[in-house]
Formats: C-alpha cells, structure tokens, sequence
C-alpha cells in the first residue's frame, strides 16, 4: 500500500506537463475535435505542432457546453454534423500521433469519460500519450470522481481557477498537477478585449501554495494579448480566436492557424526575452 | 429501506451517489455562499415567519385536498383526492419554491434574480416574487417554448420581467437551463439563480424539495382530518421533479405509501418521440448533478420530447433517481394521447381544466384507481392549471379557435 502511495507520488511530479513551462513561456492553442472534419483536424493538430504549439489542447464536441460561447458551440455543431463520436476524437489524435509528439491535452465535458468508463478513458489516453484532460464541469468537491483513476495512468487533471476562486484558491492550487488553467474572466468562452483587473494579483496568490505552473485562457485572441499576458503567467491558451480561423477556412484553415500560431509564438518568445 | 436522508444532508448525495456538484469553478464560490445561507436560514426563525407569511397570505395556501367524487365513483375503485396545487396564485405548484428562493436571494443581498423555464410557469412565478419584493428579473425560455406559450411570456413582460428566448441547441428546457447557467457566470456578484426544479448542482435538488415539501407537510394533515389516515398512494407528474418530490416528502418514510412519478412518455416509450427518463435513460453527470439521463452511448444528452414543454426536459431530479433506484418510487409513462384525453376527462368530470403536466398524472389514476380496492385512497396532486394549455389542446385536437 505505502509502495502504491510512493509510486503514485512520483507520478504526480513526474507529469510532463509541468516541464514544458521550464525555461519558456508556454503556447497553448486550442480546437474542437472533427471541426469541421476528421482529416482537417488531423491537419490542424499538425499546423499548430509546426507553428511551434507547445501543447495542443483538443475539444471533445459535447452537446451542452455550458462553459462555452457562441463560437465553440458552433464548432460543437460542424463537429457533430460531420458524425463525431468518442472514438472518432481517439482516431483523430491516433492519425496525429503517427507525425507528430506534441503534448496533447484533451478539453472534455465530465459526461464524455463517465459514459465511456473512466479507467477505458483513461487507459485510451494514455497509450496516445495524452498528457492531460480539462474538465469545465469537474470543481475541486468532484475531483475524486476521476482523479484517482487518472493519476494511475499518469494523465494530469488540470483544475480552473477564477477571478470567483477567492478562499477555493489554496486548496485547489495544493491539489494541482500539469498545469493551472486560469479563466481571465467571468462567464464563458468568447475573444474579449476587457479582462478581470485583479489577474497579476491571482496569480501571485496562485504561486504561494504550489510551483505548479499557471496559463491563462478565456478571450485572449490577439499576439499582443498573448504578450501582455504571458508577462503575469507561465503561459497562455488560445481558443476562440483559432476556432474562428476553422469556421472561416474551414478545409483550408491548416495553413492560416500554423501561420496564425507562428505569430503568437513570436509575440510570447519575445515576452521570455 | 431508505435511509439517504442523513447522507443528503451531508454532501447533497442521495442514494448510491447521485446529487453532487458538477459545475464550472466559475460559480463554486458562489454555490458554496448559497449552500451556507440555505442551511443558517432553514434555522433562522424571522426567514421561517416571513416563507410561511408568503405562502399563506400571497400563494393562497393551504392548497385545497379536494375529494374527487365523480372521478372516484366513475373509476369504481380507490377514493381520489387531488392536491389542488392549481389554486395557487400564479397558478401552479412553482411558486411554493421560488418564494423561497427569492427570500434567500434576499438574505444574501442579491438584487436581480434570473430562472429558466419550459412552460413557463416557473418563469411567471420568478417574474411575480421579484415584482413583489422589488427585485430586477431575467427570464431563459426555448424559442420553441416561447412559440409554444406566448401567453405565458407576455404575462412575464407585464410583471417586469425581461425573456430572453434561447436559441442555441434544441431550444427548449434544456438548452434553458444551459443559457441561465451562463448568465449566473458571467454575473453573479448581485444576481441569484431561482433553479425551477428539484435539478442542478447541491444544495439546489434539496432547496427546492424543502421549499416544496409544503405540499405533502398540508396533504398529510388535511387526509389525517378528512379521513384519520394515510393514504395508500400518492402520484405526481415529473419533469424535473419538484411538485413528485414535494409531493413524496413526507411520505418517503411512511412504506405503506406506495410513490408513483408519471413521466411524459411524448409519443411512446419505445419511440425516440419521449421524455420519460427513468424507463429510458441511463446514468451520467450533467447539469450539476449525477442523475439519469436521456443521453446516447457516448453520453451526448438526447432531444426529448413531450407535448408538455414542462416534462420537456432529459433529466430528473437526483432523489428521484435514488428513489427509484431504491425501489422507494415507481416511474410510469404516460404518452401525449393518454394525457390529453385525461386533460378532457377531468374537465368534464369534475369541472377543472388542469396542466397538460398534471394531466399525465391524471392519465395514470384513471389506470390505476380502478384497480385499487374502494377503501384506499389515492392523492394525486394537480401541479397547474391548464388555461395555459387550451390552445394547443385544441390544435392537438385540429379545432380551430381562431376563426
């Protein structure tokens, strides 16, 4: 019991996630699985990859999005109407994985890995080396829903922290593995250009409990944002504004996300500098 | 048998684990000052004076425990009384609840109070408690819901309240309760989210079965002085399921009553045409809460169906789920066809146009009275009154009112 206890403690530090924050400001860009089909996903998980994505977060399409504004939800759409399933998310970075080792995270609604068993999830995850899994519906109260299951396969559950977080903070951050998602603002999923004021300050109050990296996301969609922002956190997470480059170029949309990425890229090393 | 109730009060889990809290960090604080405040005031005594001050002087409680005697004697079998929850100012069972949401609302200084709504009863109700204790209101209805019930949205707009139709999804209940959820994060520093059924994450299922438990705290005392006994059986419809666990509450440790919910079987239960979640669903995590659900095998949430946009709705409440897992409450179906002929039976039987909702229940006692012995006793609470519904019965029935 104790060996399993020591075991699963070195996972836990051990997940890669964590390293890629090392010595850089991270990248993190974001899109809907089967957005607006199998192999145009497939190649925009390479793009992002070769626009120098450091980890590539994945939306499982889900039919109530409830953290998700207009955009997303309509990727979850085009998603669906080109016959998405659980599998086909698998399949989708199975056929990414043949080009490419970026670190993948999996944003999902908790319903998806409870409906396909979490251990099968999981394991699934983990053979894909799948490094990560963002659950918007999962608080702190329910980690242990999926966690211990996730731990085991070493696939870190990356827990939000809000401007709403206050007293939560402390033992959400102790908890924390992978990295911290921290929303910029009230609400949902959307490119804003007003964030919440008090973001340098959640931050530093994040980093009094844990060494856990922190990226921010909600609304950022420009360079210069991604700029500004990677000067208070360890990273930043790009969604809505990649999500829009698909729903515009749709089967063409490879070639404008890896350029679109390479300029964020640019924005934040210059950020490191 | 059924011994949740202790565990309930804990970690809002009922049963083998459903209940709980599944939602976005963004309103956990939130939730957590709710579940705070809920649980000072159910012991603070001016909060108690003031709930109950409401009920009788404003809502017109106690509700009615009618004697049905020309169903009774037509259906030749159990004596039937009707919990006349449709005497109720707004006319429903759903003001029993939002009166006490509002009120907590008001004990934690919120100023606007926003609700989803199907039918639209719940959003009347929410729409006439802010009116009255002066609060700003917003009200999330399915476009389809809103086509379904104009009246009932401009009866909201003449209280003050503002409707939002919501367009996204299937554009019904569902996609309702997405939309408010949305709102309440993006604001929820002055704002209170008036949930319209025992649903959604702790301690909303729990709240909302406290606030309505009136109905069986009054059934039960008026059935002791009317007939100095329990009843055999009490039937509720259920949607989400506040006026069935409202109903039950306090018969939940009585097992000689038998608890049956009536869920809308829409076009059948073995057709994709329906709404009747205990027979058809399986259990996931959505909304808040871990339940049963009407979902597919990759836990995508189904389009339900039913001609009543208040059992519009693919879930249910999760003490329904434990108690129909527990065997404690039976779940039926009964289908659009059975609940509008019940619609007209009790109209002409006993002179009372009733919800299409309660009607489903009404369906099931015209199944079952008869064959029950004529010394039990049946009570069927009546959820709403059905002017709402005449319209489209009448489409329903190809009638043209309009000519």
């Amino acid at each position: 019991m104790l060996q399993v206890l020591q075991n699963t403690k070195e996972l836990i530090s051990m997940n890669k996630l964590s390293h890629i924050f090392k010595n850089h400001k991270v990248f993190i860009p974001f899109v809907v699985a089967n957005d607006p089909d199998f192999d145009t996903t497939v190649a925009n998980i390479l793009a992002l990859a070769n626009g120098g994505a450091d980890i590539v977060e994945i939306g499982i399409p889900f039919s109530d999005p409830v953290a998700d504004g207009p955009v997303i939800q309509a990727a979850n759409l085009r998603a669906f109407k080109a016959d998405v399933h659980t599998k086909t998310v698998f399949d989708i970075v199975t056929a990414a994985r043949k080009e490419t080792n970026v670190p993948i995270v999996l944003l999902t609604y908790l319903n998806i890995p409870f409906k396909y068993g979490y251990e099968a999830f999981l394991k699934k995850c983990a053979e894909l080396k799948i490094d990560g899994l963002v659950i918007p519906d999962l608080p702190y109260e329910s980690r242990d829903e999926i966690v211990p299951t996730a731990t085991k396969h070493n696939v870190a559950i990356i827990p939000l922290i809000t401007p709403t977080s206050d007293k939560r903070i402390e033992k959400i951050a102790k908890s924390a593995t992978g990295f911290i998602y921290v929303v910029s603002s009230l609400g949902i999923t959307g490119k804003r250009d007003t964030f919440y004021q008090g973001l340098e300050e959640l931050i530093t109050t994040i980093r009094q409990y844990t060494t856990v990296p922190t990226a921010i996301g909600f609304g950022i969609h420009t360079p210069q944002q991604a700029h500004e922002f990677a000067k208070i956190a360890d990273g930043i997470i790009i969604g809505s504004a990649i999500v829009d480059i698909v729903a515009e170029k749709q089967q063409d949309a490879p070639g404008a996300i890896e350029s679109f990425t390479k300029s964020v890229n640019q924005a934040l090393h210059a950020t490191t500098a | 048998m059924n011994n949740s109730s202790n565990e309930t009060k804990q970690s809002g889990r009922y049963g083998t684990g459903f209940g709980g809290q599944y939602i976005p960090e963004t309103l956990m604080a939130e939730l957590d000052k709710v579940t705070q405040k809920f649980n000072e005031l159910k012991n603070n005594q001016q909060f108690l004076t003031e709930f109950h001050d409401l009920l009788n002087n404003y809502a017109n409680r106690p509700s009615l425990l009618y004697y049905a005697k020309n169903m009774t004697k037509d259906l030749g079998g159990a004596k039937i009384y009707l919990k006349r929850e449709d005497l109720n100012h707004t006319g429903a069972h759903k003001i029993n609840n939002v009166i006490g949401q509002a009120l907590v609302a008001k004990y934690l200084g919120k100023k606007r109070l926003i609700a989803e709504t199907g039918a639209g009863q719940h959003g009347v109700a929410t729409a006439t408690i802010a009116a009255l204790l002066g609060m700003s209101c917003e009200i999330f209805m399915g476009k389809e819901d809103t086509d379904r019930q104009k009246l009932n949205v401009y009866r909201m707009e003449l209280l003050g309240a503002k409707v939002h139709a919501v367009t996204s999804g299937s554009q019904v209940l569902k996609d309702a309760v997405n939309a408010t959820l949305q709102e309440w994060a993006s604001r929820c520093e002055d704002t209170f989210y008036v949930m319209g059924s025992a649903v959604g994450p702790a301690p909303f299922p729990e709240m909302v079965k406290y606030f309505q438990s009136v109905i069986s705290q009054e059934s039960k005392q008026q059935l002791q002085e009317q007939e100095h006994k329990l009843p055999d059986m009490v039937v509720a419809c259920v949607g989400g399921g506040s006026n069935a666990i409202g109903s039950f509450a306090n018969y939940i440790d009585n097992p000689s009553v038998k608890l049956v919910g009536v869920e809308a079987a829409g076009k059948g239960i073995d057709t994709d045409l329906t709404a009747a979640t205990v027979e058809r669903g399986s259990v996931g995590i959505f909304h808040g809460m871990k339940s049963l659900f009407m979902q597919n095998s990759d836990g995508q949430i189904d389009p339900v169906y039913s001609i009543s946009a208040g059992l519009d709705y693919p879930g249910i409440g999760p003490e329904h789920a434990a108690l129909a897992e527990a065997n404690r409450a039976e779940y039926v179906g009964i289908t659009d066809d059975e609940s509008v002929q019940a619609f007209e039976y009790i109209a002409k039987q006993e002179g009372i146009i009733a919800a299409i909702e309660s009607c489903h229940a009404i369906a099931y006692i015209e199944k079952i009275a008869p064959k029950m012995a004529k010394d039990q006793i049946i009570i069927c609470t009546l959820s709403g009154r059905g002017d709402k519904d005449v319209a489209s019965i009448a489409k329903y029935k190809g009638v043209n009112i309009y000519e």
